[in-house]
């Protein structure tokens, strides 16, 4: 080693060295200059918008959703309630093959190519990101395990526990509660978006519908904090929802099951009202079907059905189902011409089955062709005469007749809380020249008279003109709901009718007598139901017609299609001096009223004034004529 | 009468041995060294309990790896310098066997052989990490006793000593490692003083090679390349790491979330948030006061490197100690520049405060080094 050491200058090697050294620790202080600039630009500069990347990493904002209030009959009778529910919800960016997870989970639950079509179009509608969508409801139990054992084919897939909506009563109160289902897009716009994260369901039709911002409640609000795998590790903020008010109806649900049931088979509609309160105690139309079903999500054939069978089961015939009120409202006619002066209690006419207009070979016809002989106002409604109230009519004129029966809430919707109830059809003058672009003429006058022509009422609007007779000309709205938790709802709004004051107070009594006739005299046309029960009813029975008879032409039942069968009614009240219930019954195609609507309106009577009902709420009511 | 005889009987003699005489330097540790050694191991310890997600587990463990670690620091400051020195070649030599072996038996995983299993007992490491010393002082070994700066010939002979490891280890693949290394061997040749003109000729053919680099490397290399250029190209794939750790820094701010209070770390946004990311978790919870701190103590230890290297007694000491000491920094380096996003995501921890065992022990050997040649001095030069 010596001989090289002699060529080595161990002083410049030594400079060299230095010299470099300092130079690498100059470059080494420039290094950690550029790093700490770096992170004073990500640390300082760039502060905000990475202080929101990672909130936005870690804190999600979640709904809870309210619980929907219950709703109850008078009686404390639930009548919608929240089971708890096992859903298959799918949060799509949690997989990697979004088709493979759904062909799996269609393979595992052996699902139908509907149910498939079905949870395709769940998981690729539009929505927030990570945020699930609800693919199936009500799993069952085997469901569950399926799921479970599986899990690991399942990337995004989870089992969630939410309450859903059951009518325990079903058919029964299909359509006076109406049902939830799905939140449509549609829905969405109507409603306050944010109030509705977390919920799958909103009221589409009834009370579900029309309560359904009381029902509801508010939403609560959860800020979570959650890891890179999307599972919640905290909470960091909780607003909790505030859940639905609940309702308490007017409904008795024992009278409506009675009413169902007498309605089975039939299409038709019952209305029953407590005169005091305007309380809707019963409100059936049939064919009905089951709520339940749109809840966890009908299918398409069942839905189809529905829809398009010509029996019309998913239509509310107590609200919306227009009837020519027929002969039930002729007490209300006798009082219009009581009022008015055109007749006396003792005014008689001589009937020959017929009225003829002066200057008109027309015959209007009474509904017994050989006539009543000596017709006074008593024996006119008692037998129901046809001539006495065209007669009436005629010198009463619609000018007169139009007002006098808006008094009683014909052509109106008079519903505390039924937006959506059909305000009928009363005729005047004004409204044919309108609408119907020609001008009034005298016979139809008539037809008014004795409740056909144009008018049209809803058995809901018959049922609360009986109210308005029983309470003696005091208003009280029909309403469905009594109470929303527990606090009773607001008395008459401002479009209540004012009340009916007559100039002599007696009139009401005429009228109301001549009612009571109807049901237990010997000539009255409802003398049958009469004679079955203990107590009195004040009713009136009414045969409306659907096709108009040629003049000359008898009417014959067993000639005509069962669609163009009259419709048979009844309305009326009872205990008829201390009136309870007031209702209307109508039954489509199905004849005179007399013989079909009064013993209908009888079961209901019955069910509610004797204690001893005796009926049990076990089978199904309503399925009618499906 | 020996030379050191001589010089203790000199005027004043006493006081210049009194010196050295404080009882660490005995036993050949230097104190300053050591002490900034234990502040950052020990910050590393904390950062690693929040970053593992509160293991205490994997603290024990990694303390006893520095335990093991600097009881070898120890026992390697023992060893005087000039028996460095001469064992260099054999070192060197057994190293490029194992790299030799790693290539023909080794085992490994992702498609890459980077270690060598012993049979028997459950020990295996990684022959390069011997590399990252033995290089250095090899080349040290072989410029030492020749004319400096180094003539074309003497750069020709270092080239090869430099290729021929470096290749191999290329080849495990573990281009991170491999360049590591020969940056090791580099520094040497730069200390012992490389004209500036063939350094800047060097850079400028370095330069020019890069496109032939991107034909040579691995898919997962070229990725990674591609995803540090742009790491928005796949944020949920390879440039998820990237965002991440620089939304974990950013959002750390001037005085961070505190500690075990990063979200991003502590939730599992942070990938391999103890090992080569941990530097974005003391970002978050301590933030750019943390960063500072920590890039101090570095510092520290650099500069203390350095002037061990300057008071080195030989041309060896000097340059070995320089390349260990700028090597060390280059690892810093790399890491942060690497995880704030300045840097291609390439495979290098975070000297002393990184997760896992090996280059803890090369790292502390190199220290070892260090303090062998700053406490074996004499007031002669040889």
């Amino acid at each position: 080693m010596s001989e090289k050491r002699t060529l080595k200058n161990l002083d410049l090697e030594y400079r060299l060295f230095k010299e470099r050294i300092f130079v690498a620790f100059a470059i080494v202080i420039l290094l950690v200059m550029v790093l700490v600039s770096r992170m004073v630009y990500l640390q300082v500069y760039q502060y905000d918008v990475y202080s929101t990347k990672s909130d936005k990493n870690r804190m999600h904002v979640r709904a809870i959703p309210p619980t929907r209030g219950l709703i109850f009959d008078g009686k404390g009778r639930v009548l919608a309630e929240n089971l708890p529910s096992y859903n298959l919800m799918f949060v799509r960016e949690q997989a990697k093959d979004i088709q493979g997870v759904l062909n799996t989970l269609s393979e595992v639950l052996e699902l139908s190519e509907t149910q498939q079509k079905e949870i395709a179009e769940q998981t690729y509608s539009q929505r927030r990101p990570f945020h699930s969508a609800l693919l199936l409801s009500q799993l069952t139990e085997e469901q569950i395990a399926k799921i479970s054992v599986n899990r690991y084919r399942l990337p995004g897939v989870e089992i969630e526990a939410q309450l859903i909506r059951h009518y325990p009563y079903g058919p029964m109160t299909a359509h006076v509660l109406g049902y939830v289902s799905r939140i449509s897009e549609l829905d969405l716009k109507k409603v306050d978006r944010s109030q509705y994260a977390g919920t799958y369901y909103i009221g589409k039709s009834g009370i579900e519908r029309q309560y359904e911002e009381t029902l509801h409640g508010k939403v609560g609000v959860q800020t979570v904090e959650t890891n890179a795998r999307g599972r919640v590790l905290s909470i960091l903020d909780e607003t909790l929802p505030e859940p639905g008010k609940s309702l308490k109806l007017h409904l008795d649900a024992d009278l409506q099951y009675a009413a169902m049931r007498a309605l089975s088979g039939f299409r038709g509609s019952i209305v029953a009202i407590e005169p005091k309160t305007g309380g809707i105690l019963a409100i059936a139309s049939t064919p009905s079907f089951d709520p339940n079903l749109f809840v966890s999500g009908i299918d398409g054939k069942t839905y189809k059905e529905l829809i398009t069978s010509r029996d019309l089961p998913m239509f509310n015939r107590s609200i919306r189902g227009n009837y020519p009120p027929a002969s039930t409202i002729k007490a209300f006619m006798a009082i219009a011409g009581l009022e008015e002066g055109i007749v006396t209690q003792d005014f008689t006419i001589e009937d020959p089955g017929w009225f003829q207009l002066p200057n008109d070979d027309r015959y209007y016809r009474n509904w017994k062709r050989i006539g009543h002989g000596t017709v006074d106002l008593r024996k006119a409604i008692v037998v129901s005469n046809d001539t006495y109230f065209y007669n009436l009519a005629y010198n009463l004129g619609i000018d007169r007749i139009y007002p006098f029966m808006q008094r009683f809430g014909f052509g109106l919707n008079t519903a505390l809380d039924i937006p959506q109830a059909s305000p009928g059809l009363m005729p005047s003058r004004d409204w044919k020249r309108t609408k119907r672009k020609s001008p009034w003429f005298p016979g139809e006058t008539l037809s008014v008279g004795i409740g056909q022509g144009y008018w049209q009422a809803t058995p809901l609007q018959i049922a609360t003109s009986m109210a308005v007779l029983a309470n003696r000309g005091k208003w009280v709205q029909p309403r469905l709901v009594k109470s929303i938790d527990s606090k009773d709802v607001a008395a008459d709004n401002k479009e209540s009718p004012k009340d009916i004051v007559l100039s002599d107070e007696r009139y009401w009594d005429i009228a109301i007598e001549a009612m009571v006739d109807v049901v237990h005299s010997g000539t009255g046309t409802a003398r049958r139901i009469g004679k079955r029960v203990d107590y009195t009813i004040a009713g009136k029975t009414g045969t409306a017609q659907v096709k108009s008879i040629k003049q000359d032409e008898v009417y014959d039942e067993s000639k005509l299609a069962e669609r163009h069968r009259d419709h048979a009614m009844f309305a009326g009240f009872a205990p008829a001096h201390d009136p309870k219930i007031a209702l209307a019954v109508i039954v489509e195609n199905a004849g005179s009223g007399s013989t079909t609507a009064a013993p209908i309106a009888q079961m209901v009577f019955d069910a509610y004034l004797k204690k001893e009902r005796g009926l049990r709420l076990t089978d199904s009511a309503g399925g009618g004529k499906q | 009468m020996s030379t050191r005889d001589f010089l203790h009987r000199l005027p004043g003699a006493a006081n210049a041995f009194q010196r050295p005489a404080g009882w660490l330097e005995r036993i050949h540790i230097d104190f300053w060294m050591l002490m900034i050694l234990f502040v950052l191991i020990s910050c590393g310890l904390f950062v690693l309990y929040s970053a593992s997600g509160e293991s205490l587990h994997d603290v024990e463990r990694q303390g006893m790896r520095f335990l093991v670690a600097l009881a070898g620091m120890f026992i390697i400051a023992q060893i005087e310098p000039r028996h460095l020195q001469r064992w260099t070649p054999v070192f060197y030599l057994a190293g490029a066997v194992l790299l030799l072996a790693v290539l023909l038996f080794g085992v490994g995983a992702k498609g890459a052989q980077r270690w060598i299993q012993i049979p028997g007992i459950g020990f295996r490491f990684q022959p390069s990490e011997i590399m990252k010393l033995a290089m250095p002082m090899m080349v040290a070994w072989f410029l030492a006793n020749r004319p400096l700066p180094p003539g074309w010939k003497h750069l020709l002979i270092s080239a090869v000593i430099i290729g021929i490891p470096v290749l191999m280890i290329a080849r495990q693949p573990d281009l991170g490692t491999s360049l590591l290394v020969a940056a090791a061997a580099v520094f040497v040749v730069l200390l012992a003083g490389l004209s500036w003109k063939l350094i800047g000729g060097f850079i400028v053919l370095g330069i020019s090679a890069l496109p032939a680099l991107w034909y040579v490397m691995h898919d997962y290399q070229r990725q990674r390349v591609l995803t540090f250029l742009n790491p928005e190209i796949d944020p949920l794939g390879s440039g998820w790491n990237i965002i991440q750790s620089k939304t974990a820094i950013g959002s750390g701010g001037v005085y961070g979330k505190g500690w075990l209070q990063g979200t991003q770390s502590q939730l599992e946004f942070l990938p391999e948030r103890h090992t080569d990311f941990i530097i974005a978790v003391l970002a978050e919870e301590f933030g750019l006061v943390g960063i500072g701190l920590i890039l101090l103590a570095y510092l520290a230890i650099i500069g203390r490197g350095l002037f061990i290297a300057l008071n080195a007694q030989d041309t060896y000491g000097r340059l070995v100690a320089g390349s260990i000491t700028l090597t060390f920094f280059v690892y810093v380096f790399v890491n942060i520049g690497m995880v704030s996003g300045l840097l291609p995501v390439v495979g290098v921890p975070l000297p002393l405060v990184s997760y896992g065992g090996t280059s803890i022990v090369t790292l502390m050997a190199g220290f070892g080094i260090l303090m062998s040649i700053h406490t074996h001095r004499s007031l002669v030069r040889k």
